[in-house]
């Protein structure tokens, strides 16, 4: 225990070196305002901004996204409070109660709420981070190719398992993802690999922010304007010190609902696919159940708001765990983190503790930073953020196309890749009108040549023997559970479609 | 065309294209090589025939009416979708097409000229402002901050004493 406080006392304090803090602050601001818009999330927002990374060194680079993160997730509040509609998925359950409150006049104490629930989850889960991640990456120390390739497998059946979203059109979106991922060089072999008419821009891949753009900047754009038709009207939002603090006082109505709605969060967000907006809606659930006046949720209680706020942080927090210790992402933001710990040169997985640990406990460090100078910069700039919310979609929209676009032809600078970037976000458009789920793919094309490489490595070792995976126990309980995680949602749909079948004619009769 | 009959063609054209990565995939050895595990091709070939299975299957379950989709008959894509998101996706594309020609920059003036002032019809003021302002922010990032040249085609000679300032 002495060892990890010494260890986080170090990331605190690289954390609070000039660089670094000013990208949390700048990362949170900016993360507050991608939250905030509607349509665009923490994943957007990482996804665009990444490639401007390669300014700094990969620290305050991991610090600015993480912040990113971390303040979208504060930011997805606002819009929900003000505008009724929410800023990001992780932010649905907080329009429940926080729109009813701003209607009946009382947007700053919903705002305020949220901000300090935000702050209560971010820093329960922090902290559990910080307790949990030390362990868990010295226990994944004993994987080898097969378990990683089975932890990979489990992560894809949890998307399969927990999304919740169409199973054949979920599995199509994984592949996808992986043969994207499979295009260019074979990485055993050398050979060119799926190179479409000898284009050459197909020989250095599919970088996975070439997918990660076009789904989450274009194609989310153009999903965003297809539902809100470019039209907003924000509730009007006043806030004094006086008020804030008379707000902040509030906290005792809703600490319970807050800590059990950051500990779930925390739990759910660890789970790959499950991530930030399961949490919101499980959480805003638990306070409803157990709350004295569960009538009163919907029409404007309080802890509607403050319980899937401290849930949908905690969660955000939970999902780097996979990410840095097992080099697994718990929910596409982390798929983009990870992506970009590769382009930075770094190995994400349990010898990230020991190889490079000023960068881990400085992103821990950060996350301890980023969530105090988030609840400031949250409460203080509450009606900045509303008054930019009410941007017109014809400036917002052609300024997020133009970072999509130069944002997309930065990391290898050819416009093979911007195109490709542009096809992938009309294509991803017109499939999530369909109910394709696209966060899949993104999470596929990211781990797509890690999967690979532990799996033919995996074969080599057992000179070509499949039995490898079953047979060592760790990666025969991944298995096990993966295969357990597809086939109970498939059951329970093939049960719930015989009984509709079965009642049907009873009521015909 | 209703969002049934558009489930039903995108899941034909899907199937098809997982064809098509299949074939492309066999190119390679797609075949078990003993002693050494799957070839050069087999990943992505049984990744693609897995993406033509579930393409079969949203057909079967199209064809059975069991997904939501194949029971909707609402339109896939209303008029003003159409131009909403046709004039987004039109306006990219004439962004990246004329970035070929014209390079990135003067392609973004006029990208933002005919986003703010004809489809938002905001004040010329406003217009000049974002048209110049935000490829100026562009080239002050990434070619003096990030140095990653964006490409410029033929007006890069435009730009040769600005790099003699940058540079000097």
């Amino acid at each position: 225990m002495g060892e990890i406080l010494g260890l986080l006392g170090a990331g605190l304090l690289q954390a609070l070196e000039p660089l670094n803090f000013s990208m949390i602050v700048l990362g949170v601001i900016l993360g507050l305002l991608v939250g905030a818009l509607p349509g665009l999330g923490s994943v957007n927002g990482v996804a665009i901004l990444l490639p401007i990374t390669f300014l700094v060194p990969p620290t305050a680079a991991i610090m600015f996204l993480a912040a990113i993160y971390y303040g979208a997730m504060y930011g997805g509040a606002i819009s929900s409070i003000t505008l009724g509609i929410p800023g990001a998925s992780t932010a649905v359950a907080t329009v429940f109660d926080g729109r009813p409150l701003a209607v009946s006049g009382k947007a700053d104490k919903a705002l305020t709420a949220a901000a300090v629930a935000s702050f209560i989850g971010g820093t329960i889960s922090v902290i559990l981070f910080t307790l949990f991640a030390p362990p868990l990456a010295e226990f994944a120390l004993k994987f080898g190719p097969a378990e990683e390739f089975s932890l990979m497998v489990l992560a894809f059946a949890t998307f399969i398992g927990l999304g919740g979203d169409d199973i054949p059109k979920t599995i199509f979106s994984i592949l996808i993802g992986l043969v994207l991922a499979a295009i260019g060089l074979d990485i055993i072999s050398g050979q060119p690999r799926m190179i479409f008419g000898d284009i050459s821009g197909f020989m250095h891949g599919i970088n996975f922010l070439v997918l990660a753009i076009g789904i989450y900047g274009i194609g989310e754009m153009l999903w965003t304007l297809e539902q809100t038709k470019g039209q907003v009207t924000a509730h009007n939002v006043k806030l004094s010190l006086k008020e804030i603090i008379k707000d902040i006082k509030d906290v005792k109505e809703y600490i319970g609902t807050t800590t059990l709605g950051s500990v779930l969060g925390y739990f759910v967000g660890t789970l790959p696919a499950a991530g930030a907006t399961p949490a919101s809606l499980m959480s805003y659930g638990l306070a409803k159940t157990f709350s004295k006046e569960p009538e009163t949720f919907g029409t404007g209680n309080v802890s509607g708001v403050a319980a899937p706020e401290a849930a949908n942080n905690a969660a955000s927090t939970g999902s780097m765990l996979p990410m840095i210790t097992l080099g697994i992402p718990g929910s596409p933001t982390t798929a983009i983190l990870l992506g970009g710990m590769i382009i930075w040169g770094l190995r994400p997985g349990p010898l990230l503790f020991t190889e490079h640990p000023d960068f881990v406990w400085g992103l821990i460090g950060s996350l301890y930073v980023a969530n105090l100078v988030t609840l400031v910069i949250n409460l203080l700039f509450i009606p900045l953020f509303v008054k930019i919310l009410t941007l017109p979609f014809t400036i917002l929209a052609p300024t997020i196309y133009i970072l999509c676009v130069v944002g997309g032809y930065a990391p290898t600078q050819t416009m093979h890749d911007v195109w490709l970037m542009f096809l992938f976000g009309v294509v991803g458009y017109l499939l999530r009108k369909l109910d394709y789920p696209v966060a899949p793919a993104v999470l596929a094309i990211v781990l797509g040549p890690l999967a690979e490489r532990s799996m033919r490595q995996s074969l080599i070792s057992s000179q070509g023997d499949p039995l490898i995976f079953f047979e060592r126990p760790i990666s025969l309980t991944c298995i096990l559970i993966a295969v357990a995680l597809i086939l109970v949602p498939v059951y329970q749909k093939y049960k719930r479609r015989k009984n509709a079948n079965k009642s049907e004619p009873e009521a015909e009769s | 065309m209703t969002v049934k009959t558009a489930e039903l063609v995108m899941a034909i054209v899907l199937a098809l294209c997982s064809i098509g990565l299949m074939i492309k995939s066999a190119e390679l050895n797609i075949t078990w090589i003993e002693g050494r595990g799957p070839g050069s091709g087999a990943w992505p070939f049984w990744l693609s025939a897995g993406m033509l299975l579930c393409c079969l299957l949203t057909l079967y379950r199209w064809i059975r009416r069991i997904t939501p989709e194949s029971r909707n008959t609402d339109l896939y894509m209303t008029r003003e979708t159409v131009v909403i998101v046709g004039t987004s996706a039109g306006a990219i594309l004439f962004l990246l097409a004329a970035t070929h020609l014209i390079g990135l920059y003067f392609s973004l003036m006029l990208f933002l000229l005919f986003y703010i002032k004809y489809v938002g019809r905001h004040s010329w003021a406003l217009t000049m402002a974002l048209t110049i302002g935000i490829p100026v922010f562009i080239f002050c990032l990434f070619e003096w901050a990030l140095k990653i040249p964006l490409p410029k085609s033929i007006t890069e000679p435009l730009f040769y004493p600005i790099y003699d300032l940058m540079y000097s």
